[in-house]
């Protein structure tokens, strides 16, 4: 049993993944709120829009780290939401700030409806990704 | 919150039922907007003790000069000019307190009430619930059940001594004070100014030209090339010592105006009688003012007497016991059939409205009073165009209805025992009634298949009218216009699958601000709501008894006020359900302070005007400022109204036009990297005080930048500065722009690849460039701030990026493609006519917009110009009468346990008077179970306009061959599903139901809209205007630009001719858009909308073309012909009165283009054939082939 650096970087990924997690709890509420009503959605684009880069640099970080520890599973399932973090950022509307989020669409039924289920899926997934971090680093503790 | 002026319309905070104290609930509306802003006043002279003397009327005199020249409070006439409301306000409403207790039991020295009977209710509210409501209780209601279970309620007035109503002849009803807008006093004011002129001051000059440096050189950081000219140099100087306080004198001016509107209201009951009393008929009194905006322009007046002995006589003819209900009805009718057609009249006959409420806020009319309403009694001048082939959706006999809104004749009809008798409760009987189909033959109608392949003329022979809600006769009559609220499916499926099944979208049209030739207003301490999702109270509530209603959009039970109880109309008490709120669906709320969170703004007008090079060349400048110039005194607001101007090129010119100076000002900012605002208080100046100097302004503008050679053009750095000079106020700013803006922040480039304007593949940039402009139009609209955009382009000049600074601010858009005053004289007067109309229409400022439905629709999405603050909330910082709005629905829980369906919009906004008011709208539609039944009642205008709007987003979001093919996928749908849901149906083909048989003839002409078409020349511009245009214009508007009206006019006959006044205006029968329906030997209009075309065949006759166009042959008639001669054969004038009937329907006034067989301009007439092929798409038949191939089996 040794501290390797693929236990490292599982321990790493635990906590930013609580992170996260804590992010995805947030886009939940924050849309939740634009859909009740109580928040203007300039405002809710402005809280919103600073965390999008954030959040996906951290994930792009720790797949980074997962790659270089060579744990290819643990990065092949990062993948798609890699590639889906990507794929969302290219194919965001015309904006001159960081961000997702455009106020003047943002209250369309569709995209509403479409942000709040990713916030739930990629809640599923932190959580899930979670378990499996402590999994993960828990097994390449004992096994090597 | 980032809107300020958005105001509580959802929090139950505010909402206060003062039902108890009268007089005690005008202090706290009159304080109330002060008391959260202390901020926004400088204490300094607004606070600070004001001279004693100015609350009072007759102090202008001795008035000192306000406004010193360098004067520093930023925003500094604003708060003047709002103290001077507020002023008023108190001024005009203590009185009313001490008023209030007494005006009918003694008399006080104002005569009007003496008048009153003395049946009349007592004062307060204290003594109605005492006394007469036990009385009225047992009556009425000792046996609820009975009384609201039969459906029938045969006129027993009988029935109730305890409600005795006025007795008639005597000036029952509530007779209005009706003071003139203050305007009147202000042409001695000017005369002062005027004279005051010639006390010419050169001394003052140079302080003048000093002034303005000293703030100039004020911020050296910014490296400013500070320079400033004097425009004229006359060096006259105006005194200002006159103010205007006409708002002063309503109160001594009140009783005059109760005098002669009383005189008004015995002229109208007395029958036939038309004559104007001295004092005129009411209408004539009210738009007698001359500074009442709308109402002289558009020539209202000259009609106004016309309409009200219209409006007699036809009370008049009708049978002694049904009198009253004829007359409301005719005018009911006309208010729903007639109102807002037109523009020419309908924006006079809205400004009554303004006028009353303004009386009523003068203070003749205490504000303790019981609920008082206060409606327009007037026939619209355009009454008799009856609309004939609506006539029979709203019959005229008028024995069934008793629930007949009694709130049109305000103005003290007699025999209102009619309406005193109990009558079923409208939603009571819509329980039972409701859902039952009531008019099946129309709807076997409605039903019957059609082979789109074999049927050949499926026009009607009249333009398509909305389709009939199947309703009960009772819920129909009260139903809000179709021209105001439509739905796509007027029989709202039940669930969410049976509209998948359907394969419709649902979805409703509004057009909420729309002029209106009547409107009920409606001032009242209370404006009672359901308690829980806030629904203003309409006719399809459900009273359980007289204490409580039931919402109908959520079925909350509330409890009825007992303000509420009063009925203003009748002055009888214990009829909550006859009050005009539940007796109109489209009523105007004089909203209290607790809807405000300001005070409400003035009416502020921006023009931010390009004059650079390119501008100078197109020469609109000249054009505009004559156009400014004429209506100046037209521009809808009040005393308190400003206006400021700006120019740029590649600079950002200011204009300093405050009172006192000689002539105007120019201070010119070239760090347009930081534009900033030389000065604060003089730029934005009061209209009346200054309107010498924004008259020489105007007349000297389009001089000054003759000879300029600037070609850059800093579009966006002027932006910010009108943001910036707009802020503290809002307001509409009014943008002329003549190119791309080349220079300083929201700069572009072109985009457009000439050479792909005719791609069949796709069109790319119709999304916005950058989202600067979509930014300053979000901060504007947090601002309250407006921006209509005027495109005078000849080149592309990227308006899908600059539009984007209307759409979001609730503007508008205006494009004039390749505009020059001299080579374009089309676009030319194009321009004039919609600056005309633009610039006088009515206004509503800092606005928003809530849509409420039945609980279990939801709204999805909505199409428009505005910003979309919650969910179902719209905030528009403009709202104009002439834009529509769309909004897609999704049944969210199915709706199987109501059989009614309801939508209410309600728009809170600002009047140019500075009024708070809210303008509710209510539609009520069946809710059915069978897909028959929906496909029956679908409406497919509303469909074809709601699916337009759906393709544009799609087009932009997406791609443009993406919408197209949704569009074509809608129709494959819809005739699959129609073919799966009917199994017994035989035939092969395109089959579709009779209403919706114009169906895949609409989408096809969707399909060849500029809009949307590929593979035709399109320039970028022109098709994202389309788009725009697509997205704001009301539905009648839109649907004649997508598929044009086509007539016959050489052989017109007087065959179901409407008679209009003296006038017969020929209906000639709708042509399919066809070129083979153009035979060679006829004369054709073609009605796009906003354009003639009036098409002469090579072989047509020589007396049509000598009596209509005064040519003597074919050859003869001039090319570039743009009106139709005003000769007097009998052919010219039923031509003459067709065209005029036409244009009447519509806000902006669209030009004539005579198109001769042979010209050049005949490929613009035939692209607009759209059943015909064309080089790049699809006939008609063609596409219905198409249909059916790809149809799976």
């Amino acid at each position: 049993m040794a501290f390797t650096f693929a236990a490292f970087c599982y321990m790493l990924a635990l906590l930013l993944t609580a992170a996260l997690i804590f992010f995805a709890i947030w886009h939940i509420i924050a849309f939740d709120e634009l859909k009740t009503d109580y928040k203007n959605p300039i405002d809710q684009c402005n809280t919103l829009n600073p965390l999008v880069l954030p959040e996906y640099l951290i994930h792009v970080f720790f797949c980074v780290m997962f790659l270089c520890a060579a744990e290819w599973l643990t990065l092949f399932l990062n993948l798609p939401l890699l590639a889906y973090h990507v794929w969302r950022y290219v194919s965001r509307p015309v904006m001159s700030c960081p961000g997702l989020y455009d106020p003047t669409t943002i209250m369309n039924a569709d995209i509403l409806a479409y942000c709040q289920k990713e916030g739930w899926c990629k809640l599923a997934f932190y959580l899930l990704s979670f378990f499996y971090y402590l999994y993960g680093m828990i097994y390449v503790l004992v096994s090597s | 919150m980032s809107a300020p002026g958005f105001t509580n319309t959802d929090s139950s905070a505010g909402y206060s039922p003062n039902s108890t104290s009268n007089g005690g609930s005008a202090p706290p509306c009159q304080n109330g907007p002060l008391l959260p802003h202390p901020s926004m006043y400088p204490p300094a002279g607004y606070y600070g003790a004001p001279p004693p003397q100015q609350s009072y009327p007759g102090y202008a005199a001795s008035a000192p000069s306000k406004a010193s020249l360098t004067s520093s409070g930023r925003g500094h006439t604003y708060y003047q000019n709002s103290h001077r409301q507020q002023q008023q306000q108190q001024q005009t409403q203590l009185p009313q307190q001490h008023v209030a207790p007494s005006p009918y039991t003694a008399p006080p020295p104002r005569q009007p009430y003496a008048t009153v009977p003395s049946s009349a209710p007592p004062p307060s509210n204290a003594q109605y619930s005492q006394q007469p409501f036990p009385q009225q209780h047992q009556t009425l209601y000792a046996n609820p059940g009975s009384y609201y279970g039969q459906p029938s309620y045969g006129a027993s007035p009988a029935r109730h001594p305890g409600l005795v109503s006025p007795p008639a002849g005597s000036p029952g009803a509530p007779v209005y004070p009706n003071v003139s807008y203050p305007s009147a006093p202000a042409s001695g004011q000017y005369g002062a100014l005027s004279s005051s002129k010639s006390v010419s001051g050169p001394g003052v000059l140079s302080t003048q030209m000093g002034a303005p440096l000293h703030q100039f050189s004020a911020p050296p950081g910014y490296g400013v090339a500070a320079e400033h000219q004097t425009v004229n140099g006359k060096g006259s100087t105006v005194q200002n010592n006159t103010h205007h306080h006409q708002h002063y004198d309503q109160s001594p001016q009140a009783p005059h105006g109760y005098n002669s509107y009383s005189g008004g209201t015995q002229s109208s009951r007395g029958g036939a009688d038309g004559e104007p009393p001295p004092s005129g008929t009411p209408s004539a009194s009210v738009h007698s003012s001359p500074g009442h905006h709308a109402g002289l322009q558009y020539g209202y007046v000259a009609n106004s007497g016309a309409s009200s002995a219209s409006a007699t006589t036809s009370a008049a003819a009708p049978s002694a016991s049904s009198t009253d209900d004829d007359d409301e009805e005719e005018e009911e009718d006309e208010d729903e059939e007639a109102g807002g057609d037109t523009s020419s009249s309908s924006t006079g006959s809205a400004s009554p409205v303004p006028n009353n409420y303004d009386s009523l806020e003068g203070g003749s009319y205490p504000d303790s009073m019981p609920p008082s309403n206060n409606m327009t009694n007037q026939a619209p001048p355009f009454g008799s165009y009856g609309y004939q082939s609506m006539q029979p959706a709203y019959p005229h006999a008028p024995a069934p209805h008793p629930d007949a809104s009694p709130s049109h004749n305000v103005y003290g009809q007699p025999g209102y025992q009619q309406y005193s008798q109990p009558f079923p409760n409208l939603s009571q009987l819509s329980a039972a009634l409701g859902g039952l189909s009531g008019v099946p033959e129309l709807e076997v109608e409605a039903l019957r298949p059609v082979n789109l392949l074999q049927e050949r003329n499926l026009l009607p022979p009249r333009p398509l009218e909305a389709p009939e809600p199947n309703l009960s006769p009772d819920l129909k009559k009260v139903n809000c216009s179709p021209q105001t609220f439509r739905c796509t499916l007027t029989s709202i499926p039940q669930t969410q699958a049976l509209l998948n099944k359907a394969r419709l979208p649902l979805g409703l049209l509004l057009h909420p601000f729309r002029d209106l030739q009547q409107l009920p207003v409606i001032t009242s301490n209370t404006i009672v709501r359901c308690r829980s999702c806030r629904t203003y109270i309409n006719p399809f509530v459900t009273f359980l008894d007289q204490r409580r209603w039931k919402c109908n959009l959520c079925y909350r039970v509330n409890d009825v006020p007992d303000e509420f109880m009063y009925n203003p109309v009748t002055r009888s008490y214990g009829e909550p359900h006859k009050r005009p709120e539940v007796q109109n669906s489209t009523v105007e709320f004089i909203a209290s302070s607790d809807y405000m969170l300001r005070p409400p703004q003035p009416a502020v007008y921006l023009f931010v005007l390009d004059v650079s090079h390119n501008a100078v060349e197109a020469g609109y400048l000249k054009y505009f400022c004559e156009s400014l110039l004429e209506n100046l005194d037209k521009l809808p607001g009040d005393a308190r109204t400003r206006v400021g101007f700006l120019t740029f090129d590649s600079t950002v010119h200011f204009y300093n036009l405050q009172e006192g100076l000689s002539q105007p000002q120019m201070l010119v900012v070239s760090d347009i990297d930081d534009v900033f605002i030389p000065t604060h208080d003089s730029l934005m100046v009061n209209l009346k005080e200054s309107k010498e100097l924004v008259k020489e302004l105007l007349s000297s503008l389009p001089a000054m930048f003759s000879h300029s050679r600037e070609t850059h053009s800093a579009l966006g750095p002027a932006l910010q500065a009108a943001f910036k000079l707009m802020s503290p106020t809002g307001g509409r700013v009014s943008v002329f722009q003549t190119q791309l803006p080349t220079l300083g922040a929201g700069k572009l480039q072109s985009r457009e690849d000439p050479n792909q304007r005719s791609s069949t593949k796709g069109v790319q940039h119709l999304g916005p460039a950058t989202d600067f402009y979509k930014k300053l139009a979000l901060d504007c609209s947090g601002q309250q701030i407006g921006v209509d955009l005027f495109l005078l382009s000849s080149q592309y000049a990227d308006l899908a990026s600059l539009a984007c600074v209307s759409k979001y601010s609730a503007g508008s858009v205006f494009y004039y493609p390749s505009f020059h005053c001299v080579h374009n004289p089309a676009q030319l007067e194009k321009f004039q006519r919609d600056l005309d109309r633009y610039l006088t229409r009515k206004i509503g400022f800092e606005a928003v917009m809530r849509i409420r439905c039945t609980k279990g629709l939801s709204i999805h999405t909505f199409h428009g110009n505005f910003f979309v603050r919650s969910t179902d909330l719209l905030s528009l910082a403009n709202v104009n009468p002439d834009s529509a709005f769309a909004v897609q629905m999704s049944i969210e829980d199915s709706l199987a346990d109501s059989s009614l369906a309801c939508f209410q919009a309600a728009l809170l906004y600002t009047s140019s008077k500075g009024k708070r008011r809210i303008r509710v709208h209510t539609l009520c539609l069946p809710v059915v179970s069978q897909l028959s039944d929906v496909y029956a009642g679908a409406d497919v205008q509303a469909i074809t306009c709601l699916l337009a709007n759906m393709a544009i987003d799609r087009s932009i979001s997406s791609s443009l061959s993406d919408a197209r093919d949704a569009l074509v996928n809608a129709v494959m749908d819809f005739v699959s599903a129609y073919k799966s849901s009917v199994s017994n149906l035989q035939q092969s083909g395109v089959v579709v139901p009779a209403a919706m048989r114009l169906f895949p003839l609409y989408i096809l002409a969707l399909l060849k809209q500029k809009a949307l078409r590929t593979g035709t020349s399109t320039r970028l511009d022109e098709r994202t205007f389309a788009m725009c245009e697509f997205k704001t214009q009301p539905l009648p508007q839109l649907m004649r630009m997508l598929h044009p009206d086509l007539y016959r006019l050489d052989n017109m006959s007087d065959q179901g001719a409407l008679h209009l006044n003296d006038t017969v205006v020929p209906q000639p029968h709708l042509l399919h858009l066809s070129a083979e329906r153009l035979s060679r030997d006829g004369a054709f209009l073609m009605d796009c909308g906003n354009v003639f075309y009036l098409w002469i065949s090579k072989c047509c006759s020589e007396t049509f073309i000598r009596d209509v166009l005064g040519c003597s042959d074919y050859a003869s008639i001039p090319p570039n012909m743009s009106r139709v001669p005003e000769l007097q054969t009998p052919l010219s004038e039923r031509v003459r009165a067709f065209l005029d009937w036409l244009q009447d329907n519509r806000a902006f006034s669209s030009p004539i283009h005579l198109v001769k067989d042979d010209a050049s301009a005949k490929a613009t007439l035939f692209q607009h054939l759209v059943e015909d092929r064309s080089d790049s798409a699809s006939s008609y038949h063609e596409f219905l082939q198409h249909i059916q191939q790809q149809m799976p089996k």
